[in-house]
Order: C-alpha cells, then structure tokens, then sequence
C-alpha cells in the first residue's frame, strides 16, 4: 500500500520530465549541430553530443552568416529588433490611446469604431497577404522598416486588453480627477497610464515575441538583403540543395533567433501569463 | 459590469484618441480587405495588364476545382489533429502541474518556454531531426527500426511530420490556459467530492473539466485558428505544401496561387473566403467573451 502511493506520487513527475524531454530535445540537436563542423553533420548520423567549433561557428554566423546568403546574424538581428520593438511600441501607444476613448468617453461613432477595430481581432496576416502586399507597394514601403511593422500593428488583441482593464477602474478614481479640475488627458497621462503598467508589461511580452517570430509578411517584402530579419535569412540558407547547406551556421543562427523572445518569456513569465490569461477573461 | 465614468464636453478629443487605430486599421485592414473583394470579381489578362470583369466566376471556378476541395479537408484535418494533441496534451500536463508538487514554478518554466519559438522554428527544429540525408531521427528510424522516412515522398509521413511540429510548439501556449483555469477551481468544491468517496478521475471528470469548459471553449477556438491560418511557416519550410498536393493547407494554397502562380483574382477570392471564416469565429468568440464578462 505504501509502495503504491509512493509510485503514484512520483507518476507526475515522470510525466513532466518526459514533456521537458521532448520540448528540450530538438534544441539540444540544433545546439549540438551548432558546434561542429559540416563535414561531421552531412556524415549522419552526427555525434550526439557538442563538439568544439562552437566559438568559429558562432563567429561566422554573426559576422558573416552562410556564404550563399550575404547577410550577417548580426545585421538580421537588428532587422528582427527593430521589427519586433516597433510593433510592440507602436501596439501599445496607439492601442492605449483607442481603449481610452473606447472606454471613457461618449461618442457617435463609438460602436462603429469598437466594431471596426474589434474583427481585426483574430486576423492573420495570412489570409489576406496579397492584397495587403499591394497596398504597401503602392505606398512605396516595400524593403522599409515601416513597412515591415505597420500592418502588423492591426490586429486589436492590445486594444481588447487594455479596454479590460480601464472597465475595471473604478469610476470613482475618474470622477475624482474631473472634480479636481483635471484635464481628460491629464486623467489619462498622470493616472490611468502608470496604473496599467502590469497589462502594458504583459502585452510588450507578448507583441515583442509576436514581432520578432513574423514570418510570412517579411518574406514578401523583404528582397533586399539588407532588411533581412533572422527566420528568413535561415529560410533562405535553407532553400539550396541539402549538400551546399551550411548545416552549423544555420543551426547557429537558428538558436540565435530562439534566444531572445526565450529569455524574455523565461524573464517575465508571471506578467505573460497573467497577460495571456487576461484576454481571455 | 458598471458602466464607466465617461468625460463629458469633449467632442473632438475621442475622434482625436481613435485616429491612429483607425487610420492603421482602415489602411492596413480595410483597404486590402476591399481590394481583396474587388479583384476577386476580376481576372487579368494574358499580358498581366488589363483587367476583365468576371463576377463570381473566380469563386465558381474554386468551388468546381477540386484541388480546393482537396486543401480544405486537407487543412480540417490538420487543424483538427493539431488541436486535439495539443490540447490533449497540455490538459495532461496542467493536471500533473497543478498538484501540489515540489518544483512546480521550475516545471511550469520549462513548459511555457516553446510559446516563444517561431513557428517558422519549430518548423526548422523537426525539418532538422527528420531530414533524411542528415537528419539523426531519420537515420534511426531507418537503420535501427527498418522505417525509411522521406516525408518529401510520402505524404502519411510528411502530415505527421508537420503535426508534431505545429503541435510540439502549441502545447506551451494550451497550458498556459489550462493551468490559470485549473487554479481557479474552488478546491473546497473537490475535497467535499472527495470526502462523498468521488474517485480522481470521477472528480475530474464530473466537477474539474466542466468548470474549465469556459477555457476549454475559448483554447478550441484559439486552436483551430491557429491550425488553419497561423501555420503556414511550417508547411512553407518543412514540405512546401507536398509531396504533391498533400499538404497543401488553405493559407500555403492563397500564398501558393498569388504569388508564385500569380493568379491574383483566384487568391484573392481565397482570401475573402478565409477572411469571412476568420471574421465568423472571432465573433463567436467574442460574444462568449463579452458573456462571461458581464453576466
């Protein structure tokens, strides 16, 4: 009997090493695949644990990247930067500003305005990318950066929240800065803002990592090398014949891609979660 | 919910909060959308510079192809395998997390962190392992088990592949949810079943996930959007839609016939169909939404 539960209490943990195990694994590959030479990857199977290129690896990929591609890690992951930092930005500053009207003020059009806003909710990029293509290259915004980051800053997930959250405020707090002879957008800088700094944390998580992993939209409309974000450079690396693949820079670039959104989520888990978790309340 | 305090005398201060929404909304959304709409009434010339007016005949010629028939089970298929592991999966794994157990910050850590990969990524990640030239999985399968994997010519092999690979990074984001649900559960409620002599799986069964149905609604929806529409970098980087026909989803097919087959007027008929089905199930799931807010 005690034998039993003894075994019962363990069966969670077994089961949950066994899920990291296979989350963990496919990156440990790529890591391994990261430090060793071509040679050794195309020879498959290639040894299953790290071997000793790791600093020449890492060195090409951020200085030079594969030689059929002509972009560096490093320039690509300032692309990726600047990409995932604007949409998250720019999301968070003009979705502020729309819930805020949304929420405290009464105006004709705010039903049309809510609703416009609202269908964008769920809607990728995907399903509309050749029309959406054509509207940027008749702005002549092919190959920018604003290009890059103002149609994914559409979609209203940021909007959603922060409307929430002003719901939630009590009306007492707004009522009293009116009273006290406040202007609307002093209400709005001096109070509301530092109030929803935990949502604002949540969603900056979140966009940051939405930015950064974009992929269909910059591969449309990045031709030049030099706007390059990190995925399509690796999709690019990837395209030649398996023999010309530069296998351990690609795998170099690949985690160097993965790091960044990682670390942040790993960082600031608890505002992630509670972000996520607050959208679908 | 109570009505919000809402500042009065301010006529042009809204109109003036709104514009930037409105402005990037209107450029970026609706005016593709129209466009999308416009030229799916159009096809273009042999020469690609006139347009001719050809009504509904774009969306005749798609109902009557049966390549487009083909993608749509495809992607139900896909979408529906990806949406039961993984949330399958991550209920599981919710319900081992959320017993009172050592380590569980450190578990809930090293489960959440795949929501952060591209999809584009996790694409690459199985590509890497199942690659048949130098691929270490693959390499096993064939010389220790007798099973040669080439997902570029077998198609079972290929939608499996694509599976694993949409669903290995989905699975971080379903827990996520199952865990905040699961935690909302009053635990009084279960221990009084427990106490009635209810078993694990009959508490679990009659009391914990009927309280999650809320999560469970909303991760389903989620999922499915995610299965049909959001994978497309997997099937762009691991099978390129084939082998065939064989992957071929709807999104990969838009992207698929606008720009490599440049077949402007049959894409954008897709992607008015696709719009119309994502602008559906944003609805349902914002008036359950709204539901659960203010009831």
């Amino acid at each position: 009997m005690i034998e039993h539960s003894k075994i019962r209490r363990a069966m969670p943990h077994v089961y949950l090493w066994l899920a990291i195990a296979l989350l963990v694994f496919p990156i440990y590959f790529v890591f391994v695949a990261s430090t060793r030479t071509s040679a050794e990857i195309l020879s498959a199977p290639m040894p299953l644990y790290p071997g000793d290129r790791f600093f020449q690896n890492y060195g090409d990929a951020l200085l030079q990247g594969a030689k059929n591609l002509g972009a560096s890690a490093f320039v690509m992951m300032g692309n990726s930067l600047v990409m995932a930092l604007g949409i998250s930005v720019g999301k968070i500053v003009v979705s502020l500003l729309a819930a805020f009207a949304i929420v405290f003020f009464d105006f004709r059009l705010r039903k049309l305005c809510f609703w416009s806003i609202f269908i964008t909710l769920m809607l990728p990029v995907e399903v509309r990318i050749m029309p959406t293509y054509k509207v940027i290259s008749d702005l002549h915004m092919l190959n920018s950066y604003p290009g890059l980051i103002m149609p994914m800053i559409v979609s209203a997930t940021a909007v959603f929240l922060f409307r929430q959250f002003f719901m939630s405020v009590p009306r007492e707090i707004a009522e009293a800065s009116q009273i006290d002879g406040a202007h609307a957008m002093q209400f709005f800088r001096s109070i509301l803002v530092p109030m929803t700094r935990t949502p604002v944390a949540a969603m900056f998580v979140i966009q940051f990592i939405y930015g950064w992993n974009q992929y269909l939209w910059p591969l449309l409309i990045t031709t030049k090398v030099r706007y390059y974000t990190l995925l399509i450079g690796i999709n690019r690396m990837l395209s030649g014949a398996d023999v010309q693949i530069e296998w351990q820079i690609v795998m170099a670039t690949v985690l160097l891609a993965m790091i960044p959104p990682v670390a942040i989520v790993v960082t600031m888990q608890k505002q992630f979660v509670a972000g996520m978790t607050d959208t679908e309340k | 919910m109570a009505k919000q305090y809402e500042f009065l005398n301010q006529r042009r201060l809204p109109y003036l909060l709104v514009l930037p929404q409105m402005v990037i909304v209107i450029i970026f959304f609706f005016w593709p959308a129209a466009q999308a709409v416009w030229q799916s009434f159009f096809i273009q010339d042999a020469f690609g510079s006139r347009l001719i007016f050809v009504g509904f005949e774009n969306y005749l010629k798609l109902f009557a192809d049966p390549a487009y028939g083909e993608s749509f089970v495809v992607s139900t298929a896909f979408a529906l395998a990806v949406t039961a592991s993984a949330m399958t999966i991550a209920l599981f794994l919710a319900v081992q997390a959320n017993r009172e157990i050592r380590l569980s910050s450190f578990y809930k850590t090293m489960l959440i962190w795949p929501y952060a990969v591209a999809t584009m990524v996790a694409g690459v990640l199985w590509l890497f392992m199942f690659n048949p030239n130098v691929g270490v999985v693959a390499w096993l399968l064939e010389k220790k088990l007798g099973i040669a994997w080439s997902h570029l010519l077998n198609s079972r092999q290929a939608f499996l592949l694509i599976t694993v690979a949409a669903s290995w990074k989905q699975v971080a984001y379903n827990f996520v949810f199952f865990l905040a649900g699961l935690q909302s559960v009053p635990a009084p409620l279960v221990e009084a079943a427990a106490i009635d002599g209810a078993s694990p799986l009959v508490r679990f069964w009659r009391i914990i996930f009927p309280l999650l149905s809320p999560t469970t609604f909303y991760l389903l929806v989620m999922n499915l959007v995610y299965g049909f529409f959001e994978t497309f970098p997997i099937i762009h980087q691991v099978t390129a839609g084939g082998p065939g026909k064989a992957t071929q989803i709807l999104v990969y097919k838009v992207w698929r016939d606008g720009v490599i087959n440049l077949d402007l007027g049959g894409s954008a008929a897709q992607s008015v169909i696709l719009m119309l089905l994502v602008i559906g199930l944003t609805v349902v799931q914002f008036r359950f939404i709204e539901r659960k807010v203010t009831y």
